[in-house]
């Protein structure tokens, strides 16, 4: 019998990346995460079984050759590696850092069901630095088709179908309503998780493409999609404007001062750099005792700028620790950062001082109820359980819901009246010809991944479109 | 002040605004249009020169750039014909108004218009005001020119029937007219100017309560029933961050201005 090749030992254990204390991390804006030094890339890149069947890739929602690149890392070809990622992926620096790979790529590498799985993030992440340190390249670009698309928004799926249809040979303007252009990657996602040079670089990379970017442009005003159409001679429109609206909780005394959105607390934060403030000339003001409601990725996003701020922050949320919508880490990262956190519990009042301000709030203690048929479980109040809190700052992260603005200006766009997205069919058309949407826009508020993932499909049906179009 | 903004200025109306950043670390101001012009692609507002931004702003000379214009943003005044309109202006409000008064001109109205200030030096507008409308009347708050403040206008309804109003000034103002029009039964539309950052409906800090409802002056409006609006919870939110608007202007004036020599603290 033929001897067995004795098989390398497998390390269980992932290459950990180095953060900042989270003492020191507490007290400033910098990135938490400071990445994989090139040992370190190695040492994780050689963890990979590089399957010939890989599971991994059927996670992405953009299908980024998973195996390939790591094998790229391995051989230290970081351009060809890099390259490969972007035939997929036009933003891999951002996803590295923000996708939730846990609950996608990683939860499906088969390392991860005998020990934890291969930090493909990290390694991302990695290769996308190394990119930025070494000079960008430009992929080729299919000869010019003639044809001119209009994309609205320039956040992750407004960008990854600009990205991909000027790659195709199509002439792409992308129309931005904040002077700024990423998004949610702007405008939500905090410095320290995201830094805003990174995303730059990113919007800087499609507009190298060729993308004709024009910022301070909010379509439904400045143009709307029918004159886009007739008179500006676009052959296709594709809608990723987001999920920008904020949701309010109801309560009384929610218009006193010291209460914000979400949406407006991390505007007045990221885009705006109220963190820097009077540097920057848009104020934020925060007191001691900061309350965020909410559970989800955008609650922990305020909490934790929150705290950088210099408050102590105590979060509500109505349902217990195990239904956080927020990812895992984020959850650690803030804990660890110092959030106190009042599980079970929802606000029903808030009360100012004589000069309008907000100084405390009454809340009620709720309980969990059995799981509904998808699995989810609701709340109920629990009668004659209200308590008081006393709060300077209070911060509503309840959810985001898309701007009605296009749906008002574009006759014949079918929209949810629920919920105010806009209708797709699984490719991302909308009841309009040559008209697409994708992203929160289309889904209501969800991940950067999944609006990229949307963004794919949509640009390729629009492809097609564009090609069959006389 | 006069930019050219060929998009915004193609599209404008009266009644809407815009977004102004004046550079990388400004703050994004909004400012109600006072003129357009769509052949020479140019858009106008003015503004008192108050805080930090208002200041650096009036130091911006011919030829300046800003780093970006956003608009026309909100919805644009409802203009058709009514009849009899009756237009008040107060303070730097008073410019936008005329834009309101020529249009509802235009669409067949008598226009009967008020314009009110602090005291007689601080009267803009004057002549462009009484061109423009049938009747004119003027008022000040101290009673150093015209009338002493707005009080005469309570005669002034009893004698004449108005079919609508349009107010546009500081938030007392419209407050107290909305009130003498109300007992009159005269429709009464405010234009509200509350603190906005984005100016397109994403963060909610403009809002405003009217009819018991919430309402986001920078999607929903900026034109309200006046008889509606709850103006004192709007009062207290435009003074949420006074403390650091002052703070921010100090800073400005003792590190030199903006060094052009008219702001000099």
């Amino acid at each position: 019998m033929a001897e067995t090749k004795p098989k390398p030992k497998l390390n269980k254990k992932a290459v950990e990346m180095r953060k900042q204390e989270p003492k020191v991390r507490a007290k400033n804006f910098s990135e938490v995460a400071l990445g994989y030094n090139e040992a370190e890339a190695l040492e994780e890149a050689n963890r990979c079984l590089q399957c010939p069947k890989p599971q991994c890739i059927s996670g992405c929602p953009v299908e980024v050759p998973i195996p390939a690149f790591i094998k790229c890392v391995r051989e230290k070809k970081y351009a060809e590696g890099i390259a490969t990622i972007k035939s997929k992926n036009a933003l891999p620096a951002v996803c590295g850092r923000v996708c939730p790979q846990e609950s996608q790529c990683q939860a499906k590498c088969i390392v991860g069901k005998m020990g934890e799985p291969i930090s493909v993030g990290r390694l991302e992440r990695f290769l996308a630095d190394w990119e930025c340190g070494n000079g960008f390249q430009l992929p080729a670009k299919a000869p010019s088709t003639g044809k001119k698309v209009a994309v609205i928004g320039a956040g992750p799926a407004g960008l990854t179908v600009a990205a991909d249809l000027i790659q195709r040979g199509h002439e792409v303007t992308e129309f931005e309503a904040l002077h700024i252009g990423g998004g949610v990657l702007s405008y939500g996602i905090p410095e320290f998780r995201l830094p805003k040079k990174i995303v730059q670089n990113e919007v800087n990379y499609v507009q190298k493409l060729g993308v004709d970017l024009r910022l301070g442009n909010l379509i439904g005003r400045t143009h709307t999609i029918p004159e886009l159409m007739k008179e500006g001679g676009y052959d296709a429109v594709f809608i990723g404007s987001g999920a920008g609206l904020p949701q309010f909780t109801g309560c009384a005394g929610e218009n006193l001062g010291g209460i914000y959105s979400a949406n407006e607390f991390l505007i007045r934060v990221n885009l705006m750099k109220g963190f820097l403030f009077p540097d920057y000339d848009t104020p934020i003001r925060i007191g001691k005792h900061v309350v965020v409601i909410g559970g989800g990725n955008v609650a922990m996003d305020c909490a934790r700028c929150s705290m950088r701020l210099g408050a102590d922050v105590c979060l509500v949320y109505r349902r217990s620790r195990d239904e956080l919508p927020a990812r895992h880490e984020e959850i650690e990262n803030a804990e660890e950062e110092g959030l106190v956190c009042k599980f079970l519990a929802a606000p029903l009042e808030f009360y100012g001082d004589e000069r309008g301000w907000v100084k405390g709030m009454k809340c009620i203690c709720m309980e969990l109820t059995e799981p509904d048929a998808k699995g989810r479980r609701g709340v109920k109040i629990i009668p004659g359980s209200e308590f008081t809190m006393e709060v300077d700052t209070v911060i509503i992260a309840i959810g985001q819901t898309p701007n009605p603005i296009i749906q008002r200006t574009t006759e014949g766009l079918q929209s949810d009246p629920r919920h105010g997205t806009i209708c797709v069919n699984d490719v991302g058309k909308t009841s309009l010809d040559g008209v697409y949407a994708g992203g929160d826009v289309a889904t209501g508020a969800a991940t950067v991944i999944s609006a990229m993932g949307a963004g794919k499909r949509a640009a390729k049906a629009m492809h097609e479109y564009l090609t069959n179009k006389k | 002040m006069e930019v050219e903004a060929p998009d915004v200025a193609a599209k404008s109306q009266a009644g809407q605004f815009v977004i102004v950043v004046p550079k990388e670390t400004g703050e994004r101001v909004p400012l109600t249009i006072c003129g357009y012009d769509a052949k020479k692609g140019t858009v106008s507002f003015a503004f008192h020169e108050v805080g930090k931004t208002t200041k650096e702003l009036g130091c911006f000379g011919e030829g300046s750039e800003l780093l970006n214009v956003t608009g026309p943003l909100g919805n644009p005044s409802e203009i058709k014909k009514f009849g009899k309109v009756l237009c008040v202006g107060g303070s730097i409000m008073i410019a936008p108004l005329l834009l309101q008064v020529k249009a509802m001109k235009a669409a067949g109205n008598q226009v009967t218009t008020v314009i009110g200030a602090r005291t007689k030096d601080a009267m803009i507008m004057e002549k462009e005001a009484n061109a423009l409308s049938d009747k004119l009347y003027v008022a000040t708050d101290d009673g150093s020119y015209g009338n002493k403040g707005l009080d005469f206008l309570k005669d002034l309804l009893k004698k004449e029937k108005f079919d609508h109003c349009v107010v546009m000034g500081p938030v007392v103002m419209m407050k107290e007219v909305s009130a003498i029009t109300k007992p009159f039964n005269i429709p009464t539309v405010v234009t509200l100017t509350p603190i906005m950052i984005d100016g397109m409906g994403m963060c909610g800090v403009c809002r405003v309560t009217v009819g018991g409802k919430m309402m986001f002056a920078c999607v929903d409006g900026p034109e309200f029933d006046g008889h509606q609006t709850d103006f004192d919870g709007l009062i207290q939110r435009q003074r949420q961050m006074l403390p650091e608007e002052r703070l921010s202007s100090l800073v400005w004036e003792t590190s030199g201005g903006c060094k052009c020599g008219r702001n000099k603290a």
